[in-house]
């Protein structure tokens, strides 16, 4: 082969690589993105049938039931509730009226169904997401249309 | 007074590096000795005042000096001596403080290793550095002083955050700013190239071994990150994807490639610019990484918004530091040349992949990292990217890598034959696919996921003993000892770092696959098996802590009803800021961990008990130790600090003998 030739099948390797990755991570990226819903959006019926989803608020006081490992709670953004059932232990910082995000799908039966449940590391920390529901409820306005 | 002392003291290092980011350079480019010369004392009084305010401010940590005001939000005085030292690097301030106590370490490093640089070289590149640390000096004084006065002084503080309070988190962020910071050396010699004009690759010989060492520390940091979010986040996970562990894993990543592409540099003299862009980048992703985790922008970006002046300044500094040093590559860069030439087939075009791969992997991170913020930030939504988004990506990225691991150490630089190194490689090929599918079988369980990376650990493995072999083996003619002392200790470092990548995909896909885990209600006498082991709760007790009270499980541990061992979970409350802990006890083993970590207390005096056995988990860390250790291996080489003839000092590196890359054996032993 020429050098010509060669230092082409380098640069064909080298970009079919990049190229190949890229693709990768960008049909990864896509398919693995999960997005964030408040109560009242939950309850208008907009949140995804069949996919994973965020759901944040504050845990209402008075709801959490436990029986053996299983969980359930209603999570508000002060207008709605969404009930939220989860097996497993709940993270340190889990309290009844203080806020959470959850992550899981919503079942047909209106309960979502959590697989992981987060509160975060400092006490006086509001996880984002539940700030953000909590903030929507208040200013009274209908839930705002999240970016597909 | 000492308050007071502290801030004369980084006041005075602020002037004493804007001398040094001036003076040497103006000298370097006017000829002036004098003036270059400045250079290494400015270092080295810059480094006596930054470690006298950080001398200053640890003191007032020891003696629970609460009219500081950074002191009485990290510190109080129940809390143990050791933990009060790592308060100190426990908020944002004092962090800042321990990154510039660690540029200065640094600094004073290469001013004193640097008899065989040329003057001019070294002027630069520290005068570079001076200009980093009045960055952060400039940052610290104007937004997040950690010597503000506090009035009235409170009777106490409010505590370190419990959850660093355990002995990792000590010496886990000196260790990752080690990293972080050291990357610095290699920005500032590639940015001195530059700005000088060095067109040949001798800076490429200076920088390798402050990256390998810089690499090194990285490393460590990010295994006792990952150690302490095994051993005291309770979820018995060692890796999250988290943004905060993202921030760290970047420059990491960037790190890698450059180690890489710096080999190629220094040995064949290709890839000049490029070295560049990874060094510039590899810092870049450090300050990103710092600012990330300590500005609070990660919890809410917003947070910004709570104090505008320290995110504009953030944004500056980032602007100006990689804005500033890319315009400069894009208008030196073309200088650089492309260096020398090499097939399709050969290890330059092998480590060129590598670097497309570990480049692709950063800025999948990155993607993952900061779309989320971005779009927060222009209030276009909130999304989250979790787990699965990075193990979709990393898993078919890495293969390739580890593939490549094994072959691209036996390949010639500038020509190889893909032939010859099938040959060579026909037995490794062979040893790691019976292996991977034996380990499965003993296991257990044989699947595909497990298998591949179970293969890729055994075919490095396989592939750094034939190398061995080639290099020691009866094929040498020295006598044994001598050849093992012809190995270059770059060599055997990539050698050990290697190794210590397959213990690490060992560790990972026995975790991965063969892990298993189990939540159970238990009262007191109750048992449940996990992996063969009984854990019986025996009974609960409640114990005092220094600064906490803890309810304590006593669960032994038998099997084949003989004892094992006695774990003692707790579950803490914090005594100052009433947060609860978990605190998960760990029976640590070479082939198995045994995990158990207390959930929550139901009605009737039961709990909830998480029990994990997770086999060959400390391969994970090992690996991670090995890994560090090939680069120190790698970087204290004495013939990177060798005065070079001063001819070499123009030459390309084509004109190097090839004996200094240590191929020489293994070309004359292949077929």
């Amino acid at each position: 082969m020429t050098p010509r030739g060669r230092r082409a099948v380098v640069v064909v390797c080298v970009v079919g690589a990049l190229g190949g990755a890229v693709a990768l991570v960008l049909n990864a990226f896509r398919s693995n993105l999960v997005f964030f819903y408040s109560p009242s959006q939950v309850a208008a019926k907009e949140s995804p049938a069949g996919r994973s989803f965020r759901l944040g608020g504050l845990v209402e006081r008075g709801s959490l039931q436990r029986e053996g490992l299983s969980v359930r709670f209603l999570v508000s953004d002060t207008v709605r509730q969404v009930p939220v059932r989860y097996e497993g232990i709940l993270p340190d910082l889990f309290k009844e009226g203080k806020g959470v995000v959850a992550q899981g799908q919503l079942g047909a039966d209106g309960v979502f169904v959590a697989r992981e449940v987060l509160a975060k590391h400092d006490e006086n920390y509001m996880p984002p997401e539940a700030g953000a529901a909590l903030a929507r409820a208040r200013a009274g306005q209908l839930p705002v249309e999240v970016s597909r | 007074m000492i308050p007071e002392l502290g801030q004369t003291a980084l006041l005075l290092a602020l002037a004493v590096a804007l001398i040094q980011g001036t003076l040497p350079l103006l000298g370097a480019a006017r000829g002036h000795e004098a003036w270059m010369r400045l250079a290494r004392p400015a270092a080295q009084a810059q480094c006596a005042l930054v470690t006298l305010a950080f001398v200053l401010l640890a003191g007032s940590f020891v003696r629970n000096d609460f009219s500081l005001l950074y002191v009485a939000l990290h510190s109080n005085t129940s809390l143990p001596l050791a933990y009060r030292l790592a308060g100190v690097w426990g908020g944002h301030e004092g962090s800042l403080l321990l990154w510039l106590t660690m540029l200065c370490g640094w600094m004073l490093a290469l001013a004193h290793f640097s008899r065989q640089i040329p003057l001019p070289v070294l002027a630069r590149t520290l005068a570079v550095m001076g200009w980093i640390a009045a960055g952060f000096l400039l940052f610290m004084l104007a937004t997040s002083n950690p010597f503000e006065r506090l009035v009235p002084v409170p009777p106490d503080g409010n505590d370190l955050n419990p959850l660093l309070q355990d002995p990792g988190m000590v010496i886990h962020p000196p260790l990752l700013y080690m990293g972080y910071v050291g990357f610095s050396v290699a920005f500032a010699f590639a940015v001195a190239a530059l700005i000088g004009g060095d067109l040949g690759t001798q800076w490429a010989r200076w920088m390798r071994p402050w990256t390998s060492a810089a690499w090194s520390f990285l490393t460590l940091g990010i295994l006792l990150g990952s150690a302490w979010a095994y051993s005291v986040l309770g979820w018995g996970g060692w890796w999250f994807w988290d943004p905060v562990e993202n921030a760290s894993f970047m420059p990491w990543l960037a790190g890698t490639a450059l180690i890489h592409s710096l080999a190629v540099t220094e040995k064949r003299g290709a890839f000049k610019s490029w070295t560049v862009l990874l060094a510039i980048v590899a810092f870049s992703l450090s300050l990103l990484g710092t600012f990330l985790v300590r500005s609070g922008v990660l919890s809410s970006v917003h947070a910004f918004a709570t104090d505008p002046k320290r995110g504009l300044f953030i944004l500056v500094f980032l602007v100006v530091v990689i804005g500033g040093s890319l315009l400069l590559y894009a208008w030196r860069a073309p200088k650089l040349g492309l260096g020398a030439r090499f097939d399709a087939v050969s290890r330059e075009s092998m480590l060129l992949l590598n670097n497309v791969l570990f480049v692709v992997a950063m800025a999948s991170v990155l993607l993952g990292t900061l779309y989320p913020l971005l779009l927060d930030a222009l209030g276009l939504g909130k999304i989250s990217v979790g787990p699965p988004y990075f193990d979709a990506v990393f898993v078919p990225l890495m293969a390739p890598v580890a593939f490549l691991m094994g072959v691209g150490p036996l390949a010639r630089w500038k020509r190889a034959e893909l032939p010859a190194i099938a040959l060579r490689l026909r037995w490794a090929a062979a040893v790691s696919v019976v292996a991977a599918l034996g380990a499965g079988w003993l296991a257990g369980r044989i699947t595909v996921a497990a298998s591949l990376g179970l293969w890729m650990s055994a075919w490095i493995a396989a592939s750094i003993a034939t190398d061995l072999w080639q290099r020691l083996g009866p094929a040498n003619p020295a006598p044994p000892r001598a050849r093992l002392r012809a190995l270059p200790r770059p060599v055997l470092g990539m050698l050990l770092a290697h190794l210590g990548v397959a213990a690490f995909a060992f560790g990972v896909s026995m975790v991965k696959t063969y892990e298993t885990e189990r939540d159970v209600q238990m009262m007191v006498g109750d048992s449940t098996e996990v992996a063969g082991h009984v854990f019986t709760l025996q009974g609960l007790q409640r114990v005092a802590g220094p600064n906490y009270d803890a309810v304590q499980a006593l669960i032994a541990v038998t099997r084949e009803a003989r004892p094992v061992t006695l774990l003692r979970p707790e579950k803490r409350v914090y005594r100052v800021q009433g947060t609860p802990m978990t605190e998960a006890a760990i029976d640590h083993g070479l082939t198995r961990d045994l995990y158990v970590s207390l959930g929550e207390p139901l009605a009737g005096g039961a709990w909830i008990v998480r029990v994990y056995c997770k086999p060959f988990v400390n391969w994970i860390w090992g690996g991670c130790l090995m890994m560090a250790l090939g680069g120190a291996l790698a970087a204290s080489d004495r013939r990177y600090r060798a005065k070079q003839p001063r001819t070499a000092a123009t030459a390309d590196a084509h004109a190097l003998p090839d004996a200094a890359c240590g191929t020489v054996h293994i070309a004359g032993a292949a077929p």
